[in-house]
């Protein structure tokens, strides 16, 4: 700054990154204080990375700095200037612009369609021959594009991510929230799209502040961190000083974690669970599944990783027996398997879908009829098979909300009212609390809390060393890098590429998610 | 028969369709506003009633048929209205409320209307297309309401809109992404009260073609479900204005089977014909159910598919 024409605004040259601070922001909902006194601030130009477990007020933050809370307590500023917002419509008049964990693009408007209309002034008749011009300009200027003219239902995700990305750019926003940005993506589309924001905010040209779980983005691309604990934020600074293990340190506090259950190195077992040529149509028609074929020893974990939509989620409610099959056989310890609740009961073929609310309990019913689905018709909870018997129910209820932890305020509550840690629990303690032979989890930790994480991951792996058949689908490679023995990628509605887990690499499992060879 | 006759049965058919399809037309597009904004009116059959009586009481006071229309479409737009209000209320079922509406709809027209079945009013008059054809019957199926040329007019208009207006993105982002539109600070409930006034207004001007042109006077039997099929209409159109219009000529068609076939002397199976318009229903219902396109273009909010 020694210099004195420094000192003069230059035009050419504006840094465009905003900076933003929140000074003691807090909000309570009823006697939950949600965010405490939160100060926190973002320098221009700056990557900074909010970390804290589900609960931690993060996203309560971010809504409050956006305009869909109202704060109790507290001011922001923006660009050291005060700054009011009343509703999400002045977050993005003042620059604010936001990324969700689900995408906000119109599903059945275009590319194109959407960027004009999310424009403030978006004329009331459009003139598209101008407007596509103007936005392939846009385009021009950008390090990233994506197609603007197919609906945004037939984009890939990484496409929508870009796309939503790419809108708030257009929009001019110049500081970014981005919450879970990269859970829909490839480890290396996760890689390219922060690798470019990194850029821009290197060369001052927006700022960013990126919800995450993932030390590993975090020490790549942020400058600085904050975490927040209940509410609070018990800390932060630049990355550069910090290791991950202080990191996670402050997320979780004295919280005590269960110790993770050791993988036995016992030799696997004969083929338990055989996938043979399964092909199965989605919602709307098109095949999503293309012949997967995978066998699964006993006392294996094989880990299913893929960018979410390519027929993980269908494979799962193939086997569990929510979706038809169009071709081929389910095969259980050599003998053809067919999705009746007589063949789940015999075979011992047990399941942790993925959002188990929806999939794997009725919300309405209470934690004891959950927790009977399996055997309300069998002795000792029936008589003749239709007569039940509330009272071993709630016994055996007791026992298992007990054994498994799950907080619940009594037997009787319905299972909707509880937290989804414990809706995961209580479906675990159904699942696992008998002889196992097979099962079939699907992203089991999906927004769970680490000691949630922990308990659930030991959990799947005492199964396996007990000999059961895993198959473990998840979206978290990282996951499926701790647990399993054996990793197959799926990719398109096959599976693309198997591999000992000890014999492949990030990289390599990377590369066959996005399809390449 | 000779060999005229199947040329015969065409004309009357295409007649029949001409002048039958009108109110499918309006209501259908009405329904396709309201839906494509993410809400649905089963209540339009009610709407059209309603309509059809008001166009022919106001036609009967003022003299003017075209005053009827304008007043028929301001009570639909009032019935639109008061659905779209009650739709806003949280925890409302609209699909309930569109059958509450509909009895309400029915009801208030014929408590008002007993006394208008029997005086006379002014009709709307027609535009005779096929005088140069010198064919007697041709000339009279191609005489053609202003109306329908109007609700053509319409169905373009919203054809175009959606695709170029503000407003027309506005409608369809609410109806496919309700989160999406708020986070752009778009009203959805604003939005959608809009969307369904405007569409009660397309099917009260429906009605006022059932009592001032075809059949041209005011019963209590009038609709006989005409409201209730073009819902199906939007279904089967997958939510395309022109398409709408095209179905609604297909329903007219079918419905003048039957007397088309009466004219020429088959009256064997005349009430299985009669039902033609209803058994298509059934069966685009059928189709339309395991069309995967329908599912792709079916506007994500709609409660129905929820």
């Amino acid at each position: 700054m020694s210099n004195a024409l420094s000192a003069a605004p230059s035009l050419v040259s504006t840094p465009r990154a905003m900076s933003l601070e929140t000074i003691g922001m807090t909000k309570t909902f009823g006697s939950f204080t949600a965010l405490d006194n939160v100060s926190l601030k973002v320098d221009a130009g700056s990557f900074h990375a909010l970390l804290g477990e589900n609960g931690a007020g993060k996203s309560t933050l971010v809504k409050s700095i956006m305009g869909y809370y109202h704060a109790d307590k507290g001011s922001l500023l923006l660009d050291g200037h005060e700054a009011q917002v009343r509703n999400p419509r002045d977050a993005r008049d003042l620059g604010l612009g936001m990324v969700y964990q689900h995408f906000t693009l119109v599903p059945c408007l275009t590319g194109a369609e959407n960027l004009v209309i999310s424009r403030a002034d978006a004329p009331a008749v459009i003139d598209w021959k101008k407007e596509k011009k103007a936005l392939d300009a846009f385009l021009d200027r950008m390090p990233f594009r994506a197609p603007l003219d197919k609906p945004v239902s037939s984009l890939a995700a990484g496409e929508k991510q870009k796309l939503e990305i790419l809108k708030l750019l257009y929009l001019d926003q110049r500081l970014l929230i981005l919450d879970e940005p990269t859970s829909v993506l490839t480890p290396q589309e996760a890689d390219e799209i922060l690798g470019l924001l990194k850029g821009m905010t290197d060369r001052g040209d927006i700022s960013v502040v990126i919800i995450t779980h993932k030390f590993r983005e975090v020490t790549a691309f942020a400058d600085a961190l904050s975490v927040l604990r209940r509410g609070k934020r018990v800390g932060g600074g630049l990355v550069k000083d910090m290791t991950t293990d202080e990191m996670a340190r402050l997320m979780i506090g004295d919280t005590p974690i269960r110790q993770r259950a050791l993988r036995q190195e016992n030799t696997t077992g004969p083929v338990t669970l055989e996938l043979a040529g399964l092909m199965a149509d989605g919602d709307e028609g098109a095949s999503v599944l293309n012949a997967v074929n995978l066998k699964i020893h006993s006392g294996e974990i094989v880990g299913i990783a893929g960018v979410s939509g390519n027929g993980q989620s269908q494979l799962v409610e193939v086997l569990s027996g929510q979706r038809p099959l169009r071709d081929g056989r389910i095969f259980v310890r050599d003998k053809p398997f067919e999705p009746t609740r007589d063949a789940y009961f015999r075979l011992k073929i047990f399941g942790l879908p993925e959002e188990p609310l929806k999939n794997a309990t009725v919300a309405r019913m209470t934690v004891a009829e959950n927790l009977a689905f399996r055997n309300f018709d069998r002795p000792p909870n029936a008589k003749f098979g239709w007569w039940l018997s509330p009272g071993p129910m709630r016994t055996k209820a007791r026992e298992l909300i007990a054994r498994y932890r799950v907080k619940t305020q009594s037997p009787e509550s319905a299972i909707g009212d509880l937290s989804g840690g414990n809706v995961q629990r209580a479906v675990l303690a159904r699942e696992l609390s008998g002889e196992v032979d097979v099962l079939i989890v699907a992203n089991p930790c999906f927004g769970l809390d680490f000691a949630s994480v922990a308990e659930i991951r030991s959990q799947i792996m005492e199964q396996r060393n007990k000999g059961a058949a895993v198959l473990l689908v998840s979206e978290d490679l990282d996951e499926i890098l701790e647990l399993a023995d054996r990793v197959a990628v799926m990719s398109e509605g096959t599976i693309a590429f198997v591999s000992p887990i000890g014999e492949t690499d990030r990289a390599t499992i990377g590369k066959h998610m996005a399809g390449h060879e | 028969m000779n060999d005229s006759t199947p040329l015969i049965v065409l004309i009357a058919i295409l007649g029949g369709a001409l002048r039958v399809s009108t109110p499918f037309m309006f209501v259908a597009l009405g329904e396709c506003l309201t839906e494509k904004s993410g809400r649905v009116n089963l209540g339009l059959e009610g709407t059209l009633v309603l309509g059809a009586m008001t166009a022919y009481a106001v036609s009967y006071h003022s003299g003017s048929p075209w005053l009827g229309v304008l007043a028929a479409g301001l009570a639909g737009a009032a019935l639109g209205g008061i659905h779209g209000f009650i739709c806003k209320l949280p925890k409302v079922n609209d699909v309930a409320v569109g059958i509450a509406m509909m009895l309400f709809g029915t009801g208030i027209a014929f408590f008002f209307g007993k006394a208008y079945i029997q005086p006379t009013a002014p009709r709307l008059g027609s535009i005779s297309l096929g005088d140069w054809t010198g064919n007697a019957q041709l000339a009279t199926a191609l005489q053609i309401n202003p109306l329908m040329i109007v609700g053509i007019l319409v169905a373009i208009l919203m054809w175009w809109a959606f695709a170029n207006t503000r407003w027309g993105l506005i409608v369809r982002m609410s109806g496919d992404s309700a989160p999406s539109a708020m986070a752009m600070g778009v009203s959805v409930d604003l939005v959608r009260f809009l969307a369904t006034t405007a569409g009660g207004f397309l099917a009260g001007v429906g009605g006022a073609f059932l009592s001032l042109y075809y059949p041209g006077s005011w019963n209590q039997g009038l609709s006989s479900g005409q409201g209730l099929m073009a819902v199906a209409l939007v279904i089967f159109a997958r939510w395309d204005p022109i398409r709408c219009v095209a179905a609604a000529f297909l329903f007219g068609a079918t419905g003048a089977i039957g007397p088309a076939l009466q004219s020429v002397g088959v009256t064997q199976g005349y009430y299985f014909f009669n039902a033609a318009p209803y058994i298509l229903t059934l069966f685009i219902m059928i189709a339309s159910a395991g069309s995967k396109k329908a599912g792709r273009d079916v506007p994500g909010e709609l409660s129905i598919i929820k």
